[in-house]
């Protein structure tokens, strides 16, 4: 991975996959300490760029790149490049003649850090573009789920939500299907484009709640955003919890050991009721808390490199 | 611009014109900006001479869709320019789409791009006029004063008219006019937010697609308001299998109802578009494998009237950016020729006789052209070309202002050789 940058999930090969999450697991306890951090990365400059609101994944990405010793800096840019009057490649070029050992972007186009890639030598990680990948989220989906189950290998996940614009489910397919998990999508139809079949045998939909969970290994709830959703797709917020919300009944269909996660932010009342929410088998801190885990090996397998030596195991605390 | 002072012999090429059943070894002679003989060995001492042994010597080709850019975007492409890109793809006439800065909607910007065309451009330049005022689809623009100043049709071309009533309207005001209706056909509501084909490639990239009942809707729409006022009614870069039914049906039914396909939609689908490269974004899009195919076999079997290039030259600038935020259309001068003679005679699809059908004769009888024919007396617009040259595509040689193509670097066999308005060689390959 080394040197290329992280564009998606899509393109990695199950090794290469592999290999990130067994560097996360090793960060994995450091999350829990306090005091010290690592110097891995120490000297090295790391630029966010936000092109779209997030409170998550930027805080996530800088805090892991702090505990890595490097330093960081983050800009956020409200609307697009064109409304700013300059062009996202020479905004980017203009950043990237600053030297940054890597960029994290975060932009509302699909493909535009894949655009800027054939164009920059300097690595960039996508930290979510358009409606076409996010994959530190499904790095992170995947160190969750691993830390309830053996494998993914033979998972039934269960995707909910508005799938036809999520980055979030694009990159859980690719990543659970190159691991031989089957996940089913399930939302209103025009939300769940028919081609999601095509990508593989092991993917399905449906438009029922019931039939989405039933024997559920992994249910994935995704956040609907009505505001900036076409209205004639779904008649209403109300409308759409009523059929599409998770309620506590409907875990019952789950296996009994069925974990329940969000990418987040959640809207109670929305996709997933209250009480799921805050439910014992709901992993969806755990997911924010991997988060850190997972950017924290991106950022060492990229920047540190394979061949470096590994960093001095974190004292257990 | 071009003069014609000077006879020209054209010898020894095979003479093609589908127009009048020609298609033998023969010399044509030109005099005075018109095809005066056509015959073997002939003498004409003071005539200068082209050796066209090896090419194929056919009515000029017409470019039913282009766009020019001026006025307004000259950054991108000028009516010069542009008719030297044209001229350098064997084109002797091609159509300027309205949707100008500002847009072609009357008389004194009709005159304009005549005049400055008259001027500037080595091929010719027939203004295409707009359906509304501004293009907007509210008005009518003033379509017997742009007619008298010498558009030959009339299109909202890439601001199609959503109005129904309108677009019936002004199909019958056109019909009085003799003049042939050009729509893109696109339901705006139904294509909004959309930047690709819809089908598996666009949800794969997660961008947002536009669905081929889009164009379908509104052919539809179109064919039947054309069956209702007697309109002559042209569907531009038609693109969908289903489109292509609808066309073949409506001719079926006698109806006068034409269509063309731009060479991109005959080579290329959706999953060529990769990497986010812009320059695989145009309207319509590069459609599904199913579509391209249907296209073919439009192309063999007739249906297809015309090979259009749909040329949008757009700066450099403009499609060096965010998939989302490129424009719309490819530069396709330059590259139409060779593609329909790589892709469509040299597989088998379609004889040559065909090709010139598809490029000249048809066009000219679209929008009733007094052109397309090599007939004795006709003015002396020519292509000449030969089907076996092999070339490679390269943009940065191109006449366009513009370097926005898919097709950089790509090889292929056939192309033109020298292009010939009003009996003055505007262009010849190497010069």
């Amino acid at each position: 991975m080394r040197g290329k940058g992280l564009l998606g999930i899509e393109p990695l090969t199950a090794e290469e996959i592999q290999k990130i999450l067994d560097r996360a697991r090793f960060y994995q306890p450091l999350q829990a300490r306090t005091g010290r951090k690592l110097d891995t990365l120490r000297g090295r400059t790391i630029i966010h760029l936000f092109y779209e609101s997030s409170t998550r994944t930027r805080t996530s990405f800088e805090i892991a790149a702090k505990r890595l010793g490097a330093d960081t800096v983050t800009l956020s840019a409200k609307g697009s490049s064109v409304d700013k009057g300059e062009s996202l490649l020479d905004t980017l070029n203009t950043l990237a003649a600053m030297r940054p050992d890597a960029i994290v972007m975060r932009h509302s186009a699909s493909g535009a850090p894949h655009f800027l890639a054939r164009y920059l030598e300097t690595p960039i990680l996508n930290a979510g573009d358009g409606t076409h990948e996010h994959p530190t989220q499904a790095l992170l989906d995947a160190l969750t789920i691993l830390d309830h189950k053996p494998s993914l290998a033979g998972l039934r996940v269960a995707i909910i939500g508005d799938i036809a614009h999520s980055r979030v489910a694009r990159s859980n397919l690719h990543l659970l299907t190159k691991f031989g998990a089957s996940v089913v999508f399930c939302g209103p139809p025009p939300l769940v484009p028919r081609e999601l079949e095509c990508f593989s045998p092991n993917v399905t939909r449906t438009f029922r709640m019931e039939e989405a969970i039933t024997d559920a290994d992994v249910i994935m709830m995704l956040r609907v955003q009505f505001e900036r959703q076409n209205p004639h797709r779904v008649p209403s917020a109300s409308e759409y919890f009523r059929f599409y919300g998770l309620r506590l009944e409907h875990l019952r269909a789950a296996r009994p050991d069925a974990i329940v996660m969000h990418p987040g932010p959640i809207n109670r009342g929305r996709e997933i009721s209250s009480e799921v929410a805050d439910f014992p088998r709901s992993a969806i801190l755990n997911q924010v808390e991997n988060g850190i885990a997972v950017r924290m090996a991106v950022l060492d397998l990229l920047l540190a490199g394979e061949s470096a030596k590994p960093p001095e195991r974190p004292p257990a605390s | 611009m071009p003069d014609s002072s000077q006879d020209l012999l054209l010898q020894n090429g095979r003479v093609l014109d589908p127009s009048q059943g020609l298609d033998r070894q023969a010399d044509v002679l030109i005099r005075s900006g018109r095809i005066a003989a056509i015959g073997p060995n002939l003498a004409a001492p003071e005539a200068a001479r082209l050796d066209a042994s090896g090419c194929v010597v056919a009515p000029g080709f017409i470019d039913l869709h282009a766009h020019l850019r001026e006025p307004g975007r000259e950054h991108a492409e000028t009516i010069e320019s542009g008719g030297r890109a044209a001229a350098a793809g064997g084109f002797t006439s091609v159509l300027a789409m309205p949707n100008t800065q500002p847009v072609n909607d009357s008389a004194s910007v009709t005159h304009f791009i005549v005049q400055t065309a008259r001027e500037q451009s080595p091929v010719n330049v027939f203004p295409v006029g707009a359906i509304s005022e501004k293009s907007c689809g509210e008005r009518l623009a003033s379509i017997g004063a742009m007619r008298e100043a010498g558009i030959v049709a009339i299109s909202d071309d890439g601001r199609p008219v959503m109005n129904s009533d309108l677009m019936r309207h002004a199909m019958s005001y056109a019909s009085g006019f003799g003049l042939t209706v050009i729509d893109h056909c696109e339901d705006l509501d139904l294509s909004a937010g959309g930047q690709m084909h819809e089908g598996f490639t666009a949800v794969r990239h997660g961008l947002g697609g536009i669905s081929a009942a889009s164009e379908e809707v509104m052919v539809s729409r179109d064919i039947l308001l054309a069956a209702k006022t007697g309109a002559r009614f042209h569907v531009a870069h038609l693109s969908t299998a289903g489109s292509l039914d609808m066309v073949r049906q409506a001719k079926r039914r006698g109806l006068p109802v034409t269509c063309e396909v731009t060479p991109h939609h005959f080579t290329l689908t959706d999953e060529d578009v990769k990497d986010y490269d812009a320059n695989f974004k145009m309207k319509p899009p590069l459609r599904s494998r199913e579509d391209r195919d249907a296209m073919l076999e439009g192309l063999a079997d007739g249906t297809v009237d015309a090979i259009a290039t749909d040329h949008a030259p757009h700066a450099g600038s403009e499609k060096m950016q965010e998939f989302d935020v490129a424009p719309f259309g490819i530069i396709g001068f330059e590259t139409a020729l060779g593609l329909a003679l790589d892709r469509l005679v040299h597989t088998g699809r379609i004889s040559l006789a065909r090709l010139v059908e598809l490029f000249s004769v048809n066009p000219a009888r679209i929008v009733g052209l007094d052109r397309g024919t090599l007939k004795v007396g006709a003015v002396a617009d020519i292509t000449v070309f030969d089907p076996e040259r092999r070339w490679t595509y390269d943009v940065n040689q191109s006449f366009s202002r513009s370097r926005n193509t898919p097709f950089h670097g790509l090889a292929l066999r056939g192309g033109p050789v020298a292009t010939i308005v009003t009996g003055k060689i505007v262009w010849q390959v190497g010069s």
